[in-house]
């Protein structure tokens, strides 16, 4: 019933920069030793932090609605929020707690927020599929399935129109890319010529269903009917994240052309947590990845062999991040609660701002 | 007789129908291997084969417009969305295309399809999935909107939204999927577009429709107990066609009106519904109509503020008192 996603990304053509090459190339073998460690480390603490909110949903009932783990997906985010300078933008679906982490959101106001707690990122009001960060450049945290992509393709032409050399990472998975919207989207980039990355991180399946049942032909690939460049690259190896975006990434800052990135990953988990997972792939199948791709696993031997990381500062990173996400869900808990008379603000510019307001008439209704 | 969970209902409802007629299929993201979303297509696939229940890409304009072009050939789609809320993306199909085929024909094509699907907040899902859209969808002449509130009516009616030969709109609510109810064991069908007394009284009307049936007749068992209020709960079920006749019957043996409606205010079905009962009944009322809606603005996620942001039975109580008043 399950096949792995690998077999129909074979079919593609475009070149995958080889793993060993990954290491080497530049934009990798020119990072002073921090930075590497700062990557494997916000690779650990997406992880911690997405265990501890589960733990929070499931056990302590402290999270309502959805709650779609990243789990296994970590060297996608941290490997292209990485590669983000000054006007980078970034824009995501609903699976949004490692790009928010990678961005360089503090994990106290994002637990927070899955706890619909005042002191969330967004006020408690928008949740976890809702994450939003406009001061880290990261615009959403976007619940309808594509919805972001016409969004991620303003980001780049506000970019270009207000004359930054700038680029937008437009994040989303293997099945959106059949909705209308996106198709429409990759018009306008090429069209227009706009500096935009549309990233698909292929984890194979959309919910329950695997990518050979909802998708026809190769993924990144269509951008070859818009005339767009795309590439193809292994989601499990951050520093093969980094190597291919770099490339597009500059091609975009430096000649505002866009481009179809697909990245192959894997989530562990379910869908989200109510998804009880039985219906369309084998434990085996997630056993494998966990065993031989896990992206922090892959990365911490990379790390080990180039004697960045020892077991002592392995450990220690673990702790932290461990003590981080148990800090971030102490914060959440001892958190107010929005009030009801916060329903009906951040719905209006005007009535936040009501010395200011220039409209007349009434704005709301009872 | 049966006790079966709303959710149930719909999947004999569907059953019954793809058994009845070859011509229906069902269509929808996840509603065959996955066995549905939230299970209501559940073990379809197994008994009717992949060519009468397909799962779909997410492609909610592209499946659905075919659904509406397979419907004028005679095909009869039941087409699911995972929630309403998705309904904006194909949003050009459902209310150009279904709702105006027939008339820009001059009358030569009918559009047979079903659309179905929660339209409900309360589960924490946030601004995006929450949406409430039968006002929105019912302002289309040539179309039907159906909200049913028990498992019972939703069988039936959703049995009559197949065999309709218009485009029929059926909104669920994933937080009935789990109530339960009596089902005949006979097969019954239930007109749309017919009103149900879900409990009579006489002080007070309380005119409602889908999950808020459930919040408002809790409180009028409250309202009779500690208040001594003898409340009528008139079930809408449809929105279009409305059973306009149960409404203005129950106001004239009460003479005061609440509207209790899971929708925000502006331009609501309950704002047809004053203006229709002001308009038909103007000297039975003994006092303004009174609505409860849900608080103005988009959905908030945070779990104990939704619960307020939404009808529920203290905030129900609390309106029907202030209508008696
Ligand atoms: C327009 C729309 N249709 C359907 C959904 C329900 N839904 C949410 S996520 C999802 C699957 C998306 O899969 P994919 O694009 O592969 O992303 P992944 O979840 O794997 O990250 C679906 C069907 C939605 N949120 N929006
Ligand atoms: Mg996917």
């Amino acid at each position: 019933m399950s096949k792995k996603p690998t077999a129909i990304a074979e079919k593609n053509s475009a070149p995958a920069v080889p793993a060993n090459d990954a290491a080497h190339a530049p934009i990798n073998a020119g990072l002073p030793r921090e930075e590497k460690i700062e990557l494997y480390r916000k690779m650990v603490r997406i992880r911690r932090f997405e265990e501890r909110s589960l733990q929070a949903y499931q056990k302590g009932g402290k999270i309502g609605g959805f709650l779609h783990l990243y789990i296994g997906q970590e060297a996608v985010a941290v490997g292209c929020c990485s590669l983000m300078g000054k006007h980078d933008h970034v824009i995501t679906a609903y699976r949004d707690h490692g790009h928010a982490i990678a961005v360089g959101m503090d994990t106290k106001p994002l637990m927070a927020e899955l706890y619909g707690k005042a002191t969330g990122c967004s006020k408690g009001k928008g949740g976890s599929m809702h994450y939003f960060d406009p001061t880290k450049n990261f615009w959403g945290g976007h619940g309808i399935v594509g919805g972001q992509i016409p969004l991620g393709v303003g980001l780049a032409y506000g970019v270009k129109y207000q004359g930054h050399k700038g680029a937008a990472m437009a994040f989303m998975g293997d099945g959106t890319v059949n909705q209308g919207a996106v198709h429409e989207a990759y018009n306008l980039a090429s069209l227009w010529q706009l500096p935009v990355i549309f990233v698909i991180e292929n984890n194979g399946y959309s919910m329950g269903t695997s990518q050979e049942r909802s998708s026809a032909g190769a993924l990144a690939k269509r951008a070859e009917g818009y005339d767009m460049a795309w590439g193809v690259c292994d989601g499990h190896d951050v520093y093969q994240v980094r190597a291919t975006m770099d490339k597009f990434l500059r091609l975009a800052r430096e000649e505002s052309k866009p481009a179809v990135i697909e990245i192959r990953t894997y989530r562990y988990r379910g869908h989200s947590v109510a998804d009880p997972d039985n219906t369309y792939r084998s434990k085996q199948e997630i056993e494998e990845y966990r065993r031989s791709k896990d992206p922090i696993q892959v990365f911490q031997n990379q790390l080990l062999t180039e004697r960045v990381l020892d077991e002592a500062l392995i450990e220690k990173i673990d702790a932290e991040a461990r003590a981080e996400a148990d800090a971030a869900a102490d914060f959440s808990e001892a958190s107010p609660f929005p009030t009801p008379d916060d329903i009906q603000k951040d719905v209006y510019w005007e009535t936040d701002n009501p010395t200011e307001r220039k409209s007349q008439g009434r704005l709301f209704f009872d | 007789m049966p006790v079966i969970e709303y959710r149930e209902a719909i999947r004999d409802a569907l059953a019954e129908e793809l058994t009845r007629d070859a011509n229906v299929v069902v269509f929808g993201e996840e509603v065959g291997q996955f066995q549905g979303a939230y299970k209501v297509t559940k073990g379809l696939l197994e008994k009717f084969g992949p060519k009468r229940i397909v799962d779909t890409p997410i492609s909610e304009a592209g499946f659905i417009g075919m659904g509406i072009g397979a419907s004028m050939l005679g095909v009869r789609p039941v087409m699911e969305l995972m929630f309403w809320s998705f309904y904006s993306v194909a949003f050009d199909q459902i209310l150009n295309n279904a709702a105006n085929v027939r008339y820009m024909s001059g009358g030569q094509i009918n559009c047979p399809i079903v659309i179905r699907g929660p339209a409900n907040g309360g589960t924490n899902v946030g601004a995006t999935h929450s949406h409430t859209p039968e006002n929105v969808l019912a302002n289309h002449p040539g179309v039907k909107v159906v909200v049913p509130a028990t498992a019972y009516d939703a069988k039936g009616l959703l049995k009559s939204a197949i065999r309709d030969n218009d485009p029929v709109f059926f909104l669920e609510n994933t937080m009935l999927y789990g109530e339960k109810g009596e089902i005949p064991t006979e097969e019954y069908l239930i007109p749309l577009g017919k009103a149900d007394v879900k409990r009579e009284g006489t002080d007070l009307t309380i005119v409602t429709y889908g999950r808020c049936v459930l919040h408002s007749l809790a409180a009028a068992a409250l309202l009779e107990k500690e208040h001594d209020v003898s409340v009528e709960v008139v079930d809408l079920r449809c929105i279009r066609p409305l059973d306009i006749d149960t409404v203005l019957a129950s106001v004239a043996k009460t003479h005061r009106v609440l509207i209790v409606e899971e929708q925000k205010p502006f331009a609501s079905v309950g704002s047809q519904l004053a203006y229709m009962i002001q308009r038909e009944a103007f000297d039975e009322l003994d006092g303004p109509i009174h609505r409860l809606a849900t608080i103005d603005a988009p959905a908030i996620y945070s779990p104990p503020v939704e619960a307020e942001q939404l009808p529920n039975p203290q905030r129900v109580l609390k309106a029907a008192l202030a209508a008696v008043a």
